[in-house]
């Protein structure tokens, strides 16, 4: 995945401008930065979620699976449940191995209501596994995990790595794993105001 | 897309989805009505095919703003818009999650309730198809105001004043073909246009609800 002179806005504000960087196949870059810089911008922009003001994200098309703060799961629904209706939605099946890799097997038929917010992340981060998807793209993957869990979640990562994957994440803890690190804060974009169409509602 | 169909019917089903509720509202409604205007059963069967479609279009309101907001609040709508299945194709799966979860069983409850308000026989039949025909366009319409107005706190209210004038044509086209086969005339017009408002909204709102919700994701 190859990111040539991005550019992106929150709320009508430019953020970051000139982000390059590439991923290659088998590594991870780490994002970081000091909040309110733009890590989650950029993420979503690199997701598709907003657009870019300027610049180009090469990456196959449908390869980014995107995990953010909200882990997208359904409180009636059981942990199972809710993993293989993503899988479902992915076109995957077999969950086995993603309620293995993050020690989910237990709490199976579990509601997702009655997990604790550890165990919801590890529920929501188990749904990269099932969508088979080849880019991780992860906004601060580790909030409320503990330590056994955070070493969990670095080992399925490079499990991904080691399958011929790639992973952009933002985060400020190690991990346990050797990546390469981008500081957001030297593509901080100076202070403007778009001239936009929808600035009023911004 | 079966999948999301799937699960959203079991939430519906499961505690505090909602299911029902709209069904309640319409026996609330209709069962009122008679205490009401009062006892005299020529008055209720003139207005019988106008409360029950009002009836109807009301109970669908009710729930609209839970189509998209429920999966805004908890993430899945971010989850669903970078999966591979189309936004125009999720919206179409809820719309007709919700039609089947709050159309469905208002069309099979309205021959019940025609009963209370003294519609008069050939109105039965009718009454059915014309609800048949005019619901989803309810549901569908409805995803897109829902969709309009996602993300929106308290955007409920936005909703229904977007969505009640949409609804508009539906209605009078709905009531009308009641109201003609009550009174044994010849009802095919107007339940022939409430089916095109409904193929023209079933073919036309997903777009315009999809490309609104990526708007509203940004």
């Amino acid at each position: 995945m190859t990111v040539t002179d991005l550019a992106c806005a929150r709320g009508g504000m430019p953020v970051l401008e000139g982000v390059c960087f590439a991923v290659r196949p088998g590594t991870a870059l780490l994002l970081r930065g000091p909040n309110g810089i733009g890590k989650t911008t950029l993420l979503r922009t690199l997701a598709g979620l907003q657009p870019a003001l300027a610049g180009a994200v090469s990456a196959p098309p449908e390869s980014i699976a995107y995990a953010a703060h909200a882990d997208g799961l359904k409180a009636v629904l059981s942990v199972a449940e809710n993993l293989r209706f993503w899988a479902r939605i992915f076109g995957t099946s077999g969950i086995e191995g993603a309620l293995a890799a993050f020690d989910l097997g237990d709490l199976a038929d579990r509601q997702a209501q009655n997990l604790s917010a550890g165990q919801k992340r590890r529920l929501g981060l188990a749904r990269l596994l099932v969508t088979g998807r080849p880019i991780w793209v992860l906004d601060e993957p580790t909030v409320s995990l503990d330590a056994a869990s955070v070493a969990l979640f670095g080992a399925a990562v490079r499990a991904h790595l080691a399958a011929g994957g790639m992973a952009l994440i933002a985060t400020h803890i190690d991990l346990g794993f050797t990546a390469e690190v981008l500081d957001v804060s030297r593509f901080r974009a100076a202070p403007q105001r778009l001239d936009d169409f929808d600035e009023a509602f911004a | 897309m079966i999948a999301l169909f799937a699960r959203d019917m079991v939430l519906a089903m499961r505690a505090g989805g909602g299911f029902g509720l709209g069904l309640a509202f319409f026996l609330i409604v209709t069962v009122l009505v008679p205490f009401g205007v009062g006892p005299e059963s020529g008055v209720l069967s003139v207005i019988a095919p106008g409360i029950l479609w009002v009836g109807a279009l009301l109970s669908c309101l009710l729930s609209l703003d839970r189509i998209f907001a429920l999966d805004f609040e908890d993430g899945s709508l971010d989850l669903l818009a970078t999966a591979p299945i189309p936004l125009e194709g999720v919206v179409a799966m809820k719309a007709a999650a919700h039609w089947v979860t709050t159309g469905l069983p208002l069309v099979l409850a309205a021959p019940v309730l025609g009963l209370l308000l003294n519609l008069q026989g050939a109105g039965y039949g009718w009454l059915v198809l014309s609800l048949a025909l005019g619901t989803p366009a309810l549901s569908v319409i409805g995803s897109f105001g829902a969709a309009l107005t996602v993300g929106l706190k308290r955007g409920g209210l936005l909703l229904s004043l977007l969505v009640l004038p949409l609804y508009v044509p539906t209605l009078i086209f709905g009531a009308e073909t009641v109201k003609r086969g009550a009174a044994g005339l010849a009802a095919g017009t107007p339940a022939l246009m409430l089916a095109g408002i409904t193929l023209a909204s079933v073919a036309l709102l997903p777009f315009a609800a999809a490309a609104a919700i990526r708007v509203n994701l940004r």
